[in-house]
């Protein structure tokens, strides 16, 4: 199954929730904003949203310090 | 003509700096022609920018105004003005976004920090030593008014939330974030991209050490919506926040909040 992540093709099992794609990315979920086919998701989603054939997400990760 | 504290003035032959003091500022003690220090019995020529000066004195509102309208255009200056930004974190980007903008004379602050001014703060944040222990929010409203007495400032001393910024900030033209904190950072956005749009957003990631300057951009994620920084430096061992580069991006940020409020997104 394919999504579109930041612009990039990327091929996922079924069954990939938005908090499995985002640990496997090596990022941590806190420090990330999602936002999936234009929706922005909440934090409490993540774990349960299940990313599905062609979704277009953007992930914008925040690094600490200001 | 000459130029007298922003006002003009018709020039006479044989005018000098003193004849001035009477009617644009009893008691001067420090005398500008054309941005030099000048002896009071200066001669004037037609032309001539004088600035007479009681040193310690408190400008008027009006002179403020006419000073920064006369910099800044007085278009961009009543856009300016009537604006309200929020600043989210009080630190080495926060101290530095609120002064540029209260520099310029933007009508409304609201400062928000939890925070105390700690030793370890003064290497990037514009506190000093005499602060050291006060709350962030009080030493910064201090600060501020010595740069521009008629801003309004608004403080709110404690945490923010992802619940509560969109209440905190309803009014806001602009919210800028400013946060240490990386999970902060990210419920900000999530916030604003969720309960606040129409607000103008300007945020930070990226920013630590003192790799390249131009690393550091300006990129926009949606309508009026703007990260800042080079998006990979973290703060953390063998990478610390500088005053140098975390100025840049501060910089970068009280920019963009300045063309969002002008409307050049």
């Amino acid at each position: 199954m394919k999504i579109t992540c930041n612009g990039e093709t990327k091929e996922i099992t079924p069954d990939t929730t938005l908090m499995s794609f985002i640990r496997d990315m090596d990022l941590n979920p806190d420090t990330v904003v999602a936002e999936c086919d234009g929706r922005i998701i909440k934090r409490d989603e993540y774990d349960t949203l299940l990313l599905s054939e062609g979704n277009l997400l953007e992930l914008i990760r925040f690094v600490g310090g200001g | 003509m000459l130029k007298v504290n922003e006002q003009t003035v018709p020039y006479k032959d044989g005018m000098r700096l003193k004849d001035l003091v009477d009617t644009h500022k009893p008691g001067a003690d420090l005398f500008i022609v054309n941005g030099f220090p000048v002896a009071p019995d200066t001669m004037l020529a037609d032309g001539d920018t004088c600035c007479l000066i009681r040193r310690g004195e408190m400008p008027t509102a009006e002179e403020m105004e006419s000073l920064l309208a006369a910099r800044h255009t007085p278009g961009v200056h009543e856009a300016v003005k009537k604006a309200s930004v929020g600043i989210m974190g009080l630190g080495g980007l926060g101290t530095v976004v609120a002064g540029a903008l209260a520099r310029i004379g933007v009508g409304k602050l609201i400062l928000a920090d939890f925070d105390v001014v700690e030793p370890s703060n003064l290497n990037r944040q514009q506190y000093s030593i005499s602060q050291i222990g006060e709350k962030k929010t009080e030493a910064l409203r201090k600060n501020l008014l010595q740069m521009n007495p008629y801003v309004t400032i608004e403080t709110v001393d404690g945490l923010l939330t992802e619940k509560s910024i969109p209440l905190v900030f309803k009014n806001v033209d602009v919210l800028a974030e400013c946060f240490d904190d990386p999970a902060m950072k990210a419920a900000a956005l999530r916030t604003v991209l969720t309960n606040m749009t129409g607000t103008g957003y300007v945020g930070s990631s990226g920013l630590a050490g003192y790799g390249d300057n131009n690393a550091i951009r300006t990129k926009k994620i949606h309508a009026n919506v703007f990260i800042i920084g080079d998006g990979t430096s973290a703060a953390g061992p063998g990478q610390g926040l500088m005053a140098p580069r975390v100025g840049i991006a501060a910089h970068h940020q009280a920019n963009q909040i300045l063309r969002i409020l002008l409307g050049k997104d």
